[in-house]
């Protein structure tokens, strides 16, 4: 632990990218109170400034209905974040028992389930869950099953592979023989090794859940108005181009900032705990 | 192993997935509340036209049956009728599936063509500038999604810099009469020059969007794999006879990186697709997106399942192309044949 502190404090790229995090979890922690238009999260509607440029006032500028855009980017990454964590929360234990189960059980039930892995993988990820969202209702809540729904298998082939290695070498057989059941040596013995790749992957797809997210709400289908959306912010923005740039170039930079600074942070701690 | 068998294999696998695939999506539509045949006749029918819709749609029998329904229509490539444009599904997919292809096939090309060169000299300068600047640049553009980069481009080289049209496949004042759906084809068929070039002009932005993200993966992906290969110890050999750092970096080190990195790339083909629909909506590219999302919006179930079924296949196919490439190319696949 104190290892990789030290690790990601001396490399200038994952300083930069916990700088990025870092505001990207204080200004979602502390939108009440910085935001300088807090109310303008909900569905205010303020005419007489709608639509206005970058100024002293707005910093950002106003959306078409009036409402200040760096209050709703700072309310919009308390959702992404939020989405995040919960998706994450389910996705990774879901798959990490199954490909604990799959690896070092083998036989029928590695076959059945990385089968049934594998038809989760060959759907694109998009496409799943955009299905899953057109067939229930566009809701937050649906939202995150259809984002849990295509992350789990990334995790499942991901701890396969490594309980396959794992499971041949002398430490298991070692818990074997001293006669340490099944549960025991897949969760006691084997996950800990797996913990360095899963928290690895872990810092990198919340950038990814965050994404995938603002592409789902996009297109339309994720987030819905009022809450603040970076994704259905663009989306809005779109139809004023190239005039009102600000509409969609900021909700943009938004998403990059936020999804960078966890791909940074990610890449460094995948090049030092996993070295091979 | 023989190559035949291996294909075979291959082929059942995919078959089998394909099969998965099919049931997950037939439960996924079944699990839906809701009763498809009140869907689909909308709040006015009565009683007895619905119950009448429930057994045309078989939704009176038990579910292994209408899966077996449905697997049969599947098999006659009859998808059923599409709710929200009152056509064949099919007809429907074969309209707008080959817009997205184009895109996406291009899209690919490019993320071969610039990705891997650009992850080549990141792990040939490893350490140097030229490999932070990609690093940094890569991680960039797979840190947005595509419709971002979509908006970026549009407003830099369409609007700000009028390089590159805003929308359309195709200058107004050219038709060209469609015979594959690919306007780059059907421009060639019809003989028309200027109008491939304006195609091609029309494609390109949309396109290049679309690649950003899948450049910056096969770039990441090459440079692992390339900074992998130049660890091993023919490396240091070919070092010590005094081999030019071009030729080792080219012949010895680029090469064998290559296959793990291609068969990625297939995956990320997958992603390709999904997000095309993202960069049509940015560009009003006639493509599957716009169909794609508005049976989404509209509940029209047979079509939301048709799509996701066609795309999967789309993607599978592909995966077994890449696959059948890697096998070429490899060496060790390619010699243990030889030798059997």
């Amino acid at each position: 632990m104190k290892r990789t502190a030290t690790i990601l404090l001396g490399n200038p790229l994952s300083v930069l990218g916990l700088i990025l995090v870092g505001f990207v979890v204080l200004t979602a922690l502390l939108a009440d109170f910085i935001a300088p238009y807090p109310d303008h999260a909900g569905a205010v509607v303020d005419f007489v400034n709608a639509n206005k440029p970058p100024s002293a006032e707005y910093w950002l500028g106003t959306d078409v209905v009036g409402r200040d855009i760096l209050s709703r980017i700072f309310y919009a990454y308390r959702v992404s974040l939020g989405l995040g964590i919960v998706v994450l929360s389910i996705a990774t234990p879901i798959g990490v028992v199954v490909g604990l189960l799959a690896g070092y059980i083998g036989g029928w039930t590695d076959y059945i389930l990385m089968r049934i892995t594998d038809v989760f993988l060959s759907i694109p990820p998009l496409v799943l869950a955009l299905a899953i969202m057109g067939l229930l209702e566009p809701t937050l809540l649906n939202g995150m099953i259809a984002v849990t729904a295509m992350w789990w298998p990334w995790y499942a082939r991901l701890v396969y592979n490594i309980a396959r290695a794992e499971k041949v070498e002398g430490y298991v057989l070692a818990a074997e023989i001293i006669g340490g059941g099944r549960m025991h040596v897949m969760f006691r013995e084997i996950l800990p090794n797996c913990v360095p790749a899963i928290v690895t992957k872990m810092t990198l797809d919340f950038g990814f859940v965050i994404l995938i997210a603002s592409s789902l709400s996009f297109l339309g289908l994720g987030v819905q108005a009022p809450t603040p959306d970076l994704g259905s912010m663009v989306s809005e923005g779109t139809r004023y181009l190239p005039d009102s740039w600000w509409l969609t170039v900021f909700p943009g930079a938004a998403i990059l900032i936020a999804v960078f600074g966890f791909n940074l942070i990610g890449d460094v701690l995948r090049e030092v705990l996993e070295p091979d | 192993m023989r190559i035949l068998t291996r294909l075979s294999i291959r082929l059942a696998t995919t078959v089998l997935v394909l099969f998965g695939v099919s049931v997950l999506i037939f439960l996924i539509a079944r699990i839906i509340p809701g009763d498809p045949a009140r869907i689909a006749l909308g709040p006015r029918a009565s009683e007895a036209q619905v119950e009448q819709m429930r057994r045309t749609l078989h939704l009176d029998e038990p579910l292994f049956a209408q899966y077996a329904h449905f697997v049969g229509d599947l098999f006659r490539g009859d998808l059923g009728i599409s709710l929200y444009t009152n056509r064949p599904v099919t007809t429907d997919i074969a309209q707008f599936l080959p817009a997205t292809l184009e895109l996406v096939i291009l899209a690919g090309i490019m993320m071969i063509a610039i990705g891997l060169p650009l992850g080549a000299i990141s792990a040939r300068y490893r350490g140097r500038w030229a490999d932070h600047v990609i690093r940094v640049l890569t991680l960039m553009t797979v840190s947005a999604p595509s419709f971002v980069w979509a908006v970026v481009l549009v407003l830099l080289f369409s609007y700000y810099t009028p390089l590159f049209p805003i929308a359309g496949r195709i200058a107004e004042t050219i038709t060209i009469p469609p015979v594959t759906g690919f306007m780059l084809i059907d421009t060639l068929i019809a003989g028309r020059w200027d109008g491939f070039l304006s195609a091609l002009h029309h494609v390109f932005l949309p396109a290049f969007a679309l690649s950003l993200s899948g450049i910056g993966q096969a770039a990441r992906l090459t440079r692992a794999n390339m900074i992998g290969t130049y660890e091993q110890p023919y490396i240091e050999m070919a070092q010590a006879y005094g081999f030019s750092e071009r030729r080792i970096a080219a012949r010895y080190a680029f090469k064998p990186s290559l296959i793990p990195s291609l068969t990625i790339i297939g995956l990320d083909f997958a992603a390709l697709l999904g997000n095309a629909f993202l960069v049509e909506t940015i560009f009003a590219w006639p493509g599957l997106s716009r169909y794609g999302v508005g049976v989404i919006l509209q509940k029209d179930l047979n079509a939301i399942v048709g799509t996701v079924m066609i795309i999967s296949a789309t993607f599978l196919i592909a995966n077994l192309i890449v696959d059948l490439l890697v096998s070429v190319i490899n060496p060790r696949i390619r010699y243990a044949e030889r030798s059997e």
